[in-house]
C-alpha cells in the first residue's frame, strides 16, 4: 500500500561480598547468577564488538 | 480538497494531556564479514518488509503511531498521542518489539547479500565513537503569547532531573572513567532552537503543534535520555507533566534561573554524589538535590488543589522523593529497581567486581550495550526484568495491545481505525498526525485538528468508503 505524506515532517553499590574465599563461593542473589550466565559471551571479543558500533547522530 | 465541516474542538478538562514519545534507535550490525556495511544499508534491509507493504520507509502504523528512518540510518518510532500515561508506556514498549520484529527480516536479507551477521537494536542515546541521538518527549500545552518565557521557566528542571530520571553511563575520559546520571547531558549546546541536528537544543522551539494552532502549542522536550524501566518513563513524563500543570495554571512556582545552564547540566551528569553545586541568576549555589526537591515540593503543595490526588500521582511523588533521597543520602537501594541510572550503576558495578577490572575496561562497555539491547531473549535489561530485578508498572498483554492498537482515548484511535481499514481493503491512502486521506476517492481530505477528540462522523464516512462499519466508541 503506498503511503504518502501530506506535510512535510523529517524530522550501592551493593553489600561487598564477604571476603574472597579460596574455594568459589556459591552465588547467592539472582544478579550474581545472571551475571555468570552472561559473561561468556559478553567477553568475546568485547572490544572489537564496541568499537564496530559507530553510527552518525541523528534528530 | 479539505473538507470544511470540522467540528469546534472539545472543551477539555485541563488536567488532560497529550503525550508522546520519540525514540531514535542504535542500529548495528555485529558481522565477521570483511566488507564494510554501511548503517544505511542495514537500515534499508531493516525496512525492507515496511517497504514492501507501505512503499516506503516512513508509515503511519495500525497502531497510529509513525515508524521511519531518520538522519543518520536510526530506526525511529514515534508513539500515537496518548492521554494517560499507561497508555504511553504501552505504546512506547509496543515501539522496540515492532522495530525488534523488523530484525529476523533484515538479517535474512543481508544474508542473501552474502552478509552473515545479527543486527542489535539499541534504545540508547550514544555510540562508541560518541555520536548521539535522542528521545523526544511531546507534550500539548495551551497556546499561549509568551511561549519563550514558559519554555525557559522549564529549563532548571530539565537540567537536573537527570538526577532521577537520568539514564546513567559510564564516562570515558583522558583521566580515566566514572560513572554519571546521563549520557545526553554532554551532547546539549544551547536551552532553546528550533534546530535539532546543528545545535541540540533542550527544548525545540519549532512551533508545529500537529493540532488546533490557535489553541495550542508542542513541549518539544529533547534534553531526555532514553530510559528503559518503566518506572523511569512513569516518573519522566508524569513528573513533567506535573510541573507543566503548575505553570500552566500560573499558580506559584519556583523561579530557579541558572545562571550558566550548559555547565550546569555538565556538572550535575557528572557528580553522583549530587552535591555539586550550581549557580543561579540571582547569585545563589543550590545542589541538583535541591533544586528537584524545590520542585517536588512546588508540585506537592499543589495535590488537592491544581493537581487532583490520584493514586499515580501518588505514586510519581513517592519515586520522585526517593529518587532524590538516594542522591542525597548516597543510599541507591532506594531505587535500584525502578530507576534506569540506579538500575544500570548496580549491575555495571556488580560485573566491575566481578572482573576486578577498572571502569573504563571494554568488557563494562560491552556490558552497557547489551543493557540497552532491546531483544525480549537476548537484552540484559529484559533479562533483569524477568528475573524480578526491575519493577512493572504495565503488563505484557497491555504492550501486546498497544502493538495492534491504537490508543482508544485520542484523536490516535481514529488514525489507527483508518489505517487498519484501508489496508484491509488494500486502497491507497495518505495519513500524517493530522490527515486522512483515501488516494483516488473523491480528493477528500478529513483533517483532524483535535487531538483529544476520538469520534468524527467525517471519519466514519471515510471508514464506509472502505467498507468498514463506523466506529462509535462504545
Amino acid at each position: 500500500m503506498p503511503q504518502t505524506h501530506s506535510s512535510s515532517q523529517s524530522h550501592e553499590d551493593d553489600v561487598p561480598d564477604a571476603p574472597a574465599a579460596p574455594t568459589q563461593v556459591a552465588s547467592t542473589d539472582a544478579l550474581d547468577d545472571l551475571l555468570d550466565e552472561i559473561d561468556g559471551s559478553l567477553q568475546v571479543n568485547a572490544e572489537q564488538f564496541v568499537r564496530s558500533f559507530v553510527q552518525k547522530g541523528g534528530e | 480538497m479539505i473538507s470544511t465541516d470540522i467540528p469546534a474542538p472539545l472543551d477539555v478538562d485541563p488536567a488532560r494531556r497529550i503525550f508522546g514519545l520519540e525514540t531514535e534507535f542504535g542500529l548495528h550490525l555485529d558481522s565477521a564479514t570483511s566488507r564494510s556495511v554501511t548503517p544505511e544499508e542495514v537500515a534499508g534491509h531493516l525496512f525492507h518488509s515496511v517497504v514492501q507493504w507501505g512503499r516506503s520507509s516512513n508509515v503511519f502504523l495500525p497502531n497510529a503511531s509513525r515508524l521511519y528512518i531518520d538522519v543518520g540510518a536510526h530506526p525511529e518510532y514515534a508513539t500515537a498521542e496518548c492521554d494517560s500515561l499507561t497508555d504511553l508506556i504501552a505504546a512506547d514498549k509496543a515501539g522496540e518489539r515492532i522495530v525488534h520484529n523488523l530484525i529476523a527480516g533484515g538479517e535474512e536479507r543481508l544474508r542473501a547479500a552474502g552478509i552473515d551477521g545479527t543486527i542489535h537494536l539499541y534504545k540508547n542515546n550514544v555510540d562508541s565513537a560518541g555520536n548521539s541521538y535522542g528521545c523526544h518527549e511531546n507534550y500539548l500545552v495551551r497556546r499561549r503569547s509568551d511561549f519563550r518565557a514558559f519554555a525557559s521557566n522549564l529549563l532548571p528542571f530539565l537540567i537536573s532531573r537527570q538526577i532521577v530520571t537520568g539514564a546513567g553511563c559510564i564516562t570515558r575520559t583522558p583521566q580515566g572513567a566514572h560513572f554519571s546520571f546521563s549520557p545526553r547531558a554532554d551532547h546539549m549546546w544551547e536551552g532553546m532552537s528550533s534546530a535539532t541536528t546543528r545545535s541540540r537544543p533542550m527544548i525545540n522551539t519549532r512551533d508545529e503543534p500537529h493540532a488546533n494552532a490557535e489553541l495550542y502549542r508542542r513541549m518539544h522536550i529533547i534534553v531526555g535520555d532514553s530510559t528503559m524501566a518503566e518506572p523511569t518513563a512513569l516518573l519522566k513524563v508524569g513528573a513533567t507533566d506535573l510541573v507543566l500543570r503548575i505553570m500552566e495554571a500560573r499558580a506559584e512556582f519556583p523561579q530557579l534561573a541558572l545562571a550558566h545552564e550548559m555547565q550546569a547540566i555538565r556538572d550535575i551528569a557528572h557528580d553522583l554524589t549530587g552535591q555539586a553545586t550550581v549557580e543561579l541568576t540571582d547569585g545563589r549555589m543550590l545542589t541538583a538535590v535541591q533544586l528537584q526537591q524545590t520542585y517536588l515540593d512546588a508540585v506537592r503543595a499543589h495535590v488537592g488543589g491544581i493537581i487532583a490526588p490520584t493514586a499515580e500521582v501518588e505514586s510519581i511523588l513517592d519515586l520522585w522523593q526517593r529518587g532524590i533521597d538516594a542522591v542525597r543520602t548516597q543510599d541507591f537501594t532506594l531505587v535500584e529497581t525502578e530507576l534506569d541510572w540506579a538500575i544500570k550503576y548496580r549491575v555495571v558495578k556488580r560485573y566491575q567486581r566481578k572482573l576486578e577490572c577498572e571502569l573504563d575496561d571494554p568488557r563494562l562497555a560491552r556490558l552497557e550495550m547489551a543493557f540497552h539491547d532491546i531483544s525480549p531473549q537476548r537484552g540484559l535489561f529484559y533479562r533483569l526484568q524477568s528475573q524480578g530485578l526491575v519493577r512493572r508498572i504495565i503488563t505484557d498483554e497491555q504492550i501486546d495491545l498497544a502493538v495492534t492498537n491504537a490508543p482508544a482515548t485520542t484523536r490516535a484511535r481514529l488514525r489507527g481505525l483508518f489505517v487498519s481499514a484501508a489496508l484491509a481493503a488494500g486502497r491507497d491512502f495518505t495519513v500524517d498526525w493530522v490527515h486522512l486521506k483515501i488516494t483516488g476517492s473523491d480528493g477528500r481530505t478529513v483533517l483532524l485538528k483535535d487531538p483529544f477528540r476520538n469520534e468524527d462522523e467525517r471519519v466514519d464516512v471515510l471508514l464506509g468508503m472502505l467498507g468498514a462499519p463506523a466506529a462509535p466508541v462504545e
